[in-house]
């Protein structure tokens, strides 16, 4: 018996191989959906590879990055944590109930947490600097539009991250509430607080960060912040001073990053 | 043939995995190594694929020494000898008969496995191995949705296709009830008398050992302290290797059914 | 259960002694930020433009839906669409690499996965709408310039999160095809690649949906999409314009997340 794995083993039927058609099918979609793409936004590599000597030089201009300018923009960099500290904790108060009426666990009827869930995820749509863009056509220019459009994008987000916890929690203290007699707010202020208090700060955390990188932008279309100074800068060509600006969001956003992330390290 | 000389292994941190071991194994063995948890029975079995390095001493392959083989040879070498794991470790995701084929990648270039697709002969192959373990109708099913036992089948034929001549199985049966256990110690036994391949087994118990096994070595502390034919492995002689009687825990019970 | 002095038998654990000093410094952070907001000095038109934006939303300019001519509704959505699926797809492929350098079970020494992690991290802060600046220098404006600045900014956060899911993996499969004499190639393309897979296209998808909200506004700085003309209807004050385009952003995104979703949750 030297080799038998090849002798007389065939007679049995192999199964047969599932068909392909699906995978086939969906690899020609997504090739269907990127040649339509890149026709759509004109790509062209060789544009690419033409232009790739302008940003180098715009790199090069960059560099050394004029410090002095620094002084000029503490205060919009204030103003930035300012709008994303305010925007954050309004958001987070009007998420509270928000996430309460979206939470179906908690809702006595679909016809509660439906409508709630599909508005919610309509103001999810939207991103922040558009919201932004709008609040400005609105109010006019300035931090306050800023900070309606950062509170805004805020529901949306902690909103829906809580009531997808709120639907895991424990039953039981629920129970134990409606045993001893309590009422619907006593309920959610024993039974559930307590379940949800550690992720709902640490959403709120994450949600601030999120918050910091959006500020520092949202001045594009005029919502106050550092994100002002980059149209004046660009405008006039000063890329030494936009290399400050960049730097320092940088600098500013890492530090959030950590301490937030070691808070919420800490809280769960 | 696979020639242990003065092999030893000496951990980072000090500790003596294996102690000056000299062993030869011939073709169509069907050896048991039996010993406690951490005698060195996984360090001397992934010593001989060079899953572990030695400190010192040489094991030959054939007459190859796989100590000082690199790349190519080594993979060569490597290619020759199949290996079955305690936990099958299979990719869950991909579907049996992938896994079959995964065990031919040794016998392709890179470039061939990756964009080509295997050639006709190795599907064959990988079909009569999937038949021999009995589980032919799951060629195409996820491998996580194989019961242990199977999945350990599955990871026997990947053995096969691979057409190893050595076949090292390491705590084969350890995460299998005892039905489990005898299926795939069949499944061994069986390819090991057919096909002439020699196989090594590191088993926890005895007279799982004693059952399946043609010979029988005995590690402890890394040293060799038993090498012999099945029937002079009596509880007598265990008794004096571990220092005192068999517990119950290293007698799996009878399990021939 | 308290004794003669009104002391409970068993004391309260003791409180966290920086509690006060916590709380304090908070508040003086968060008088700090409400009070620099300029809650006044809204433009007095802005309740009756927020009722004409109101009023264009529910009485959409149905005619910009389709215009023969281009620049239309429907040709911004499929252009927005198009920068995010391209900008998705170049992030997703080239993140792999980053992804293996910074996954920490796949280089012997620390540095080298700490090296990576910085790098994508100092990526993921740097705003697209600012990359989008960057290249509209090198390619000029326009949609391409859109899809490069979502490509490199996405590799941030896909490369992290496939970072993570490779340091997750099981390394028995790798173990059994090195055994079975593999190379390191074949090691990772038959036992490390079907581990991942699933999660790679799951963070795709997800980062997808973000993509598109994000391509939605890249306009504003002329990167492309429906942003342009949504900037240029606002400053125009066309608010039925306004109001169709984003009532058009508001169905692709929702139709979007729910087909992204429904994909999502297949693949696991």
């Amino acid at each position: 018996m030297k080799n038998p794995l090849e002798s007389g083993t065939r007679q049995t039927a192999r199964p047969l191989p599932p068909t392909r058609t699906k995978h086939v099918l969906t690899a020609l979609l997504i090739l269907l959906l990127l040649w339509g793409s890149a026709v759509q936004t004109e790509v062209s590599f060789k544009e690419l590879i033409e232009g790739f000597p302008n940003m180098l030089d715009l790199l090069r201009e960059m560099f050394p990055p004029r410090w002095t300018y620094f002084d000029n923009i503490v205060d919009g960099m204030l103003e930035t944590i300012r709008m994303a500290l305010v925007g954050t904790t309004i958001g987070a108060i009007i998420a509270i109930p928000v996430a309460l009426l979206c939470a179906g666990n908690l809702m006595p009827h679909r016809w509660v947490y439906y409508p709630a869930r599909f508005l919610l995820n309509l103001v999810r749509t939207l991103p922040d600097l558009l919201l932004a863009a709008l609040f400005v056509a609105v109010f006019g220019l300035g931090p306050v539009p800023g900070i309606l459009a950062l509170a805004v994008f805020s529901v949306g987000l902690i909103a829906k991250l809580t009531y997808e916890t709120l639907e895991t929690i424990d039953q039981g203290p629920l129970e134990a509430m409606t045993a001893v007699g309590a009422n619907a707010i006593q309920r959610i202020v024993f039974g559930v607080v307590p379940q949800i208090s550690a992720a709902f700060m640490s959403y709120v955390l994450y949600t601030f960060e999120i918050n910091v990188r959006a500020a520092a932008i949202l001045g594009l279309v005029g919502a106050g912040g550092i994100g002002l100074f980059y149209e004046a800068t660009l405008g006039f060509l000063e890329y030494d001073k936009t290399a400050v600006i960049i730097l320092f969001t940088l600098a500013i956003v890492l530090f959030i990053d950590f301490a937030s992330t070691k808070l919420r390290e800490k809280l769960l | 043939m696979i020639e242990l000389r003065q092999v030893s292994k000496v951990y980072p941190n000090q500790t003596k995995g294996l102690n000056n071991i000299n062993l030869t194994f011939e073709q169509g063995e069907f050896v048991a190594v039996v010993g406690l948890s951490g005698a060195g029975k996984s360090t001397l079995l992934r010593s001989i694929n060079r899953l572990h390095d030695i400190s010192e001493g040489d094991i030959l392959i054939n007459g190859n020494s796989i100590t000082s083989a690199e790349g190519h040879e080594l993979r060569m070498i490597r290619r020759d000898i199949g290996m079955i794991f305690q936990s099958f470790n299979l990719v869950k995701r991909s579907t049996v008969l992938r896994n079959v084929l995964a065990g031919r990648v040794g016998y392709h270039s890179t470039l061939r496995t990756i964009f080509g697709r295997f050639p006709k002969e190795d599907v064959d192959l990988a079909f009569e191995a999937l038949e021999r373990v009995n589980i032919l109708e799951k060629a195409y099913s996820r491998a996580d949705q194989l019961s242990g036992g199977q999945q350990q089948r599955v990871a026997i034929a990947r053995v096969l296709a691979q057409e190893a001549k050595i076949i090292l199985a390491d705590e084969p049966v350890a995460s299998l009830d005892p039905l489990t256990t005898k299926q795939v110690m069949d499944d061994l036994k069986r390819i090991n008398q057919e096909l002439g391949i020699t196989t090594i087994v590191n088993l926890h118990f005895v007279d799982l050992a004693r059952q399946y096994a043609t010979r029988i070595v005995g590690l402890r502390a890394g040293e060799v302290v038993f090498d012999g034919p099945v029937a002079e492995a009596t509880d007598e002689r265990f008794a004096e290797i571990y220092g005192r009687p068999l517990l119950e825990g290293e007698l799996l019970g009878e399990v021939s059914a | 259960m308290t004794t003669k002095n009104g002391d409970h038998l068993i004391q309260k654990p003791r409180k966290n002694p920086l509690r006060w000093p916590i709380i304090i410094a908070l508040a003086l952070v968060y008088i700090w930020a409400f009070s620099g907001v300029p809650f006044t000095g809204f433009k007095e038109t802005a309740g009756q433009i927020m009722k004409s934006i109101m009023a264009g939303i529910f009485s959409p300019d149905w005619g910009y839906v389709y215009l023969p001519e281009g620049e239309d509704l429907l040709r911004g959505l499929l252009d927005t669409l198009a920068i995010s699926i391209l900008g998705t797809v170049i992030s997703a492929v080239l993140c792999i690499p980053f992804a293996f350098w910074s996954a920490r079970n796949m280089s012997k020494y620390r540095p080298i996965s700490g090296s990576g992690k910085i790098m994508l991290s100092f990526i993921r802060t740097f705003p697209e709408i600012i990359m989008a600046i960057l290249f509209i220098k090198a390619v000029g404006p326009g949609s391409f310039a859109g899809v490069l600045a979502l490509g490199l900014h996405s590799i941030g956060m896909l490369g992290k999160l496939f970072a993570d899911d490779i340091e997750n993996i099981d390394f028995g499969p790798s173990e059994a095809l090195l055994a079975s004499g593999a190379t390191r190639m074949q090691q990772l393309w038959f036992a490390v690649l079907p581990q991942v897979l699933p999660g790679f296209l799951n963070y795709t998808l997800y980062r997808f949906e973000i993509n598109v909200r994000s391509a939605t506004i890249l306009g504003v700085i002329g990167a492309g999409g429906i942003g342009t003309p949504l900037i240029f209807a606002l400053s125009t004050r066309s608010w039925p314009r306004v109001g169709i385009i984003l009532l058009g952003i508001v169905v692709m995104i929702t139709v979007i997340d729910l087909i992204s979703g429904y994909v999502r949750k297949k693949l696991v």
